[in-house]
């Protein structure tokens, strides 16, 4: 009986709390700055694209969203096309946990309805974007040892010239 | 200066409909509210043309009979629920002036009995529907009523007694001095769980029980039979808080404000307390019900029965 008494006064109380509920389309909620939504491709401080087309990332997707195919220019590996399918998309950040090259990244962005599924499917040129993402420094081929146009073997940050292999003979 | 009869009856009408369809949407932002969300706040001011989005809607649906159904009782059911509560209205004082009824010499008792009809509605619906969960609704809905009327006619007695008249009016009247709430507390306690019980609001509402009746009476409903059932509901709420309030809350009597206010702002009170109750109180075991029924308030509404008649008979001249 009082119980009751008690929970019918406590209830009223709530009456004078903050509402929970925040009214969307007027106010965004606030996301944390790692949050998984909508995916990026991100270029190194240079302008180039990260993205090296390794595949991991699409071997990663645990529903197969990503599809992708490489094609090479003057040594630097670049993906001739690159689709993610939304719609299957579950934004569980795998991919970008795979890359090697941080070329692809999870933005809170979570505001990408659409009325045609097919509209869902981003290619390239959707999914690319122009800056440099949550890593603005970060240049693959500055810190890998491959040779590209401009930067020969042993070139690279924190890289020892290669080896002359017939110095090493006993 | 008593208004012309139809000018009463119509405008009861209309207020009393208007009321129950934006009990829908008050009752959802009140809910909100108490659960530190908004409830329906889109359409139009504060969300006030819910209600009218909603009625729209509902009346589009196809209205539509399931073929095992019992046609003819099916369509009568809502009808059933619906009138017996507009006719209870009938008898209740909104002032001295202004009431359909309200001087009825059985007023009181005519109340009670559409109570008992509007059983018929619940049961009927469930009954006619012919499907299982429809009929445990109904069937729940027939013992929780009926078991419930008894204390209510009974917990209402001490009032009769005290004010000596079955007549709204009159039972009004002799608040004057002391609201009934007062030496009738018990009796007001009784009845008010009662008229949740009667009226199956939460945390009574075992004939719908959601969760284990899909919707209980009113599964197989659909379109405006459904809205019918629906509306009622909210009027029964309506109508609960005015008995409450005629027969212990003094009805229209109050200082400075007009009689009609008062009446108003108590029954609205009454209304808010029906919808806070729903949002804090989970529904109880079905055997816990009629347990609570037999085993406390009857007893209850019998001693406050006993003690009223015995301190009037101490108190009586001569």
């Amino acid at each position: 009986m009082f119980g009751i008494l008690r929970t019918l006064w406590l209830t009223f109380l709530h009456a004078g709390h903050r509402r929970v509920t925040v009214g969307y389309p007027e106010h965004k909620p606030p996301l944390p700055p790692r949050y998984r939504g909508r995916i990026i491709l991100s270029r190194d401080p240079d302008g180039m694209e990260r993205c090296v087309a390794c595949n991991l990332c699409a071997v990663a997707c645990p529903v197969d969203c990503i599809s992708l195919q490489k094609a090479e220019q003057d040594g630097r590996w670049y993906p001739d096309y690159f689709r993610i399918n939304f719609s299957r998309c579950i934004f569980c950040g795998m991919c970008e946990e795979a890359c090697p090259t941080y070329a692809i990244q999870l933005t809170p962005d979570f505001e990408m309805s659409e009325y045609l599924r097919p509209n869902l499917v981003y290619e390239k040129e959707d999914l690319l974007i122009s800056g440099t993402g949550k890593y603005p420094d970060y240049s693959f081929f500055r810190v890998a040892g491959v040779k590209i146009p401009g930067k020969d073997k042993g070139e690279a940050e924190r890289e020892a010239a290669p080896i002359d292999l017939h110095t090493l003979l006993p | 200066m008593t208004a012309p009869m139809p000018v009463i009856i119509g405008v009861t009408l209309v207020v009393l409909l208007g009321l129950a369809t934006f009990l829908t949407w008050f009752e959802r932002r009140l809910l909100g509210l108490w659960q530190d969300r908004y409830g329906p706040n889109r359409v139009g001011p504060g969300g006030i043309l819910q209600a009218v989005a909603d009625g729209i809607k509902i009346l589009f649906k196809q209205d539509w009979i399931p073929p095992f159904a019992d046609r003819g009782v099916f369509v009568l059911a809502p009808a059933i629920g619906m009138m017996t509560v507009l006719l209870s209205f009938g008898v209740v004082p909104v002032t001295a002036f202004w009431s359909i009824a309200g001087d009825l010499n059985v007023g009181l008792l005519f109340v009670l009995a559409m109570m008992g009809m509007g059983v018929y509605g619940v049961v009927l619906a469930g009954w006619a529907s012919n499907s299982k969960y429809a009929l445990l609704g109904g069937m729940r809905a027939a013992a929780q009523m009926i078991s419930y009327e008894v204390f209510m006619g009974l917990s209402v007695l001490g009032v009769v007694m005290q004010a000596g008249s079955f007549t709204m009016r009159d039972i009004v009247l002799a608040q004057s001095g002391l609201w009934f709430v007062v030496p009738q507390a018990l009796g007001c306690a009784v009845f008010t769980l009662a008229g949740i019980a009667e009226t199956h609001r939460l945390p009574f509402d075992l004939p719908e029980g959601e969760n284990e009746l899909g919707a209980g009476f009113h599964t197989e409903y659909s379109g405006m039979k459904f809205g019918i059932f629906f509306l009622a509901e909210y009027a029964g709420v309506v109508l609960i808080s005015a008995l409450l309030v005629t027969l212990y809350l003094g009805g229209w009597q109050g200082p400075l404000l007009p009689p009609a206010l008062w009446f108003a702002l108590k029954t609205g009170a009454l209304v808010c307390l029906f919808i806070l109750l729903r949002a804090a109180l989970p529904r109880p075991r079905y055997d816990q019900l009629m347990a609570l029924g037999w085993k406390i308030l009857l007893p209850l509404s019998l001693i406050n029965i006993a003690a009223t008649g015995a301190i009037l008979l101490l108190h009586a001249p001569g």
